[in-house]
């Protein structure tokens, strides 16, 4: 049996979790207060992901970057290679928010877009 | 210009404020905005974690404001873009006049019946933080390494410090990181982290950058630019310790200790603050000591949730248009006329609820506020929501609440700390059903009692 302490991150309530792993892999979580603290902690004991924010270039402009984020939570291993796929990318002004500036961030299968329109 | 409501500011607490005024019936709103855009400090926080409680679901920064916006610009609410407000003052019958500038008119007064504040906060500089050494290039407030990283799409430098584990201090040490730097400690003076539990997991322990906590920077190494900096542990009085310091070699020092709220025109118009929040004091409706002028957001007091803010603001916005109504009789303000001359435009001096002597809200035994801190029983909510922060850590104690002295609540709670904003609700046949209840007082207790 493993048993691990951890806080939940899905918002700033920030609940302490317990997360008991049996030996068949069976995972149980207590100290939640809604469900997502438990989909929180299942995922975090065995493959823990995150959402990643960064920016993006516009093309042939300086001093002025686009925010971007990925659709859906990324493997945590994953968020490295994700950032060197965004250092590539450049956009055309105009974006609107949810553009897709990146298909398949490193081989994720979940794709990059912009988080704020910016016009010409 | 005339107006019935003047919003100060266009970030979060200003566009909700606008949006729920507009939906209460005020009719001539206008907001004045120190920027280019609307939207304030969340088009620089383009980290995720927002709007859980408003949208139940996690947006960035820019994607919760823009939410605003287009709600904004549907409405067809007027703002100021690029004008600065450098002056609130009272005229005649309680009208407000408020003093503004920008490139296009020059210097100008907008008259209105009502003001709302929304100006927010700013980062604790340098200069307030006693610092020893001298003036090198690469020492900046978190937020303005956040605004070069995010949106001017620069780096501040390669080998950081950050002092203060605010919650902007902790998002920038792992945008940082993620960028490239080498964030090599975050330093906390105080023995707990004032930012959020969460952001201390996901920014700091994510990417395994040391917090120390009880630690300070004792002094600057570099003349022309930062070359590295002294930490040192500090004792229960938050003195340095003799024996503790130790060097690092950085070439940034980021500085996150703390946000106070922009009050120079609140203190102007004689508004009165609360030193435990440098912001004003407020009634149920989020109205200062100054009839007709509310106050919302981070310029109220500091908050972790821009939740909170929008549904703080909406409540501003709300009392705000209330006050118009009744303030001109009823009748909207002649748009537009010239001051004086439209019978319309006179206010009523006296707004009735003010007449009424307020139950007083009390901080006390381990609370360091509370807002609002006076309710009028006549314009107290359904649900009146009273947020308070603490003044330390506390396990395994009990939030009791007094209404005169009988005890009305005891809630457990597992932590509180000081980072992070606490409430408690009352319903409002509660709170009116207490005979002559003159004050409501909040205590942090060991016992259950």
């Amino acid at each position: 049996m493993e048993r691990k302490e951890m806080i939940c991150i899905n918002c700033p309530l920030g609940c302490i979790l317990t997360v008991e792993q049996n030996e068949t892999g069976e995972v149980t979580v207590s100290g939640n207060t809604c469900p997502r603290g438990a989909e929180y902690g299942r995922t975090e004991a065995t493959a823990p992901k995150r959402v990643l924010t960064s920016t993006v270039r516009i093309r042939e402009e300086r001093g002025r970057v686009v925010p971007v984020k990925t659709a859906a939570p990324v493997p945590k291993e994953k968020i490295g290679a994700c950032m060197e796929a965004l250092k590539e990318v450049e956009v055309a002004l105009p974006v609107q928010i949810g553009d897709v500036v990146l298909e398949d961030a490193a081989g994720t299968g979940v794709c990059v877009v912009v988080t704020k329109g910016i016009r010409g | 210009m005339r107006q019935d409501i003047v919003i100060i500011g266009g970030g979060p607490a200003g566009l909700a404020a606008a949006l729920a005024a507009k939906e209460a019936g005020a009719k001539q709103i206008l907001i004045v905005e120190r920027d280019k855009e609307l939207g304030g400090i969340l088009n620089q926080c383009i980290h995720n974690g927002f709007g859980l409680h408003t949208f139940q679901e996690e947006l960035t920064g820019p994607e919760y404001a823009a939410r605003y916006i287009e709600k904004v610009e549907r409405e067809k609410i007027p703002f100021l873009p690029e004008t600065i407000v450098i002056d609130i003052g009272e005229g005649e019958n309680g009208e407000k006049e408020v003093t503004a500038m920008n490139k296009e008119r020059g210097l100008f007064v907008i008259y209105t019946a009502a003001v709302i504040l929304a100006m927010g906060c700013r980062e604790r500089p340098r200069g307030a933080l006693n610092i020893p050494g001298f003036r090198p290039a690469g020492i900046y407030s978190a937020g303005t390494a956040q605004r070069y990283v995010n949106i001017e799409g620069r780096m501040p430098g390669r080998e950081i410090v950050i002092l203060g584990s605010g919650d902007i201090g902790l998002i920038m040490a792992r945008r940082m990181t993620l960028e490239g730097a080498k964030v090599k400690a975050v330093a906390e003076l105080m023995p707990y982290s004032g930012g959020l539990k969460r952001n201390i997991v996901q920014c700091l322990d994510d990417f395994g950058i040391p917090l120390k906590l009880s630690h300070t920077v004792v002094d600057i190494k570099g003349k022309k630019r930062v070359e590295g900096v002294t930490l040192a542990q500090v004792d229960e009085n938050k003195k340095p310790i003799a024996g503790t310091e130790e060097f690092i070699a950085c070439d940034t020092l980021l500085l996150s200790c703390g946000l106070l709220p922009e009050n120079e025109l609140s203190l102007n118009l004689g508004i009165s603050l609360n030193p435990a929040t440098s912001g004003p004091y407020v009634n149920e409706s989020f109205e200062t000591n100054i009839s007709g002028v509310f106050a919302c957001g981070n310029v109220l007091h500091v908050h972790d949730l821009v939740d909170y803010v929008s549904e703080e603001a909406a409540a501003a916005g709300k009392h705000a248009a209330a006050y118009v109504k009744e303030a001109a009789g009823n009748r909207p303000l002649e748009p537009e006329a010239e001051k004086g001359t439209a019978a319309d435009g006179t206010l009523k001096k006296t707004i009735s609820y003010r007449e009424e002597t307020p139950v007083v809200l009390e901080a006390a035994a381990g609370v360091r506020y509370t807002v609002p801190s006076t309710l009028h029983l006549s314009r107290i909510e359904d649900v009146q929501l009273i947020r308070f922060r603490v003044d330390d850590v506390y396990r395994d104690v009990f939030l009791k609440v007094y209404f005169n002295d009988t005890p009305v609540l005891s809630q457990k709670k597992r932590v509180l700390a000081p980072g992070e904003m606490e409430q408690v609700r009352f319903k409002k046949e509660q709170i009116a059903a207490f005979p002559r209840l003159e004050k409501i007082t909040l205590r942090i207790e060991k016992e259950a009692g």
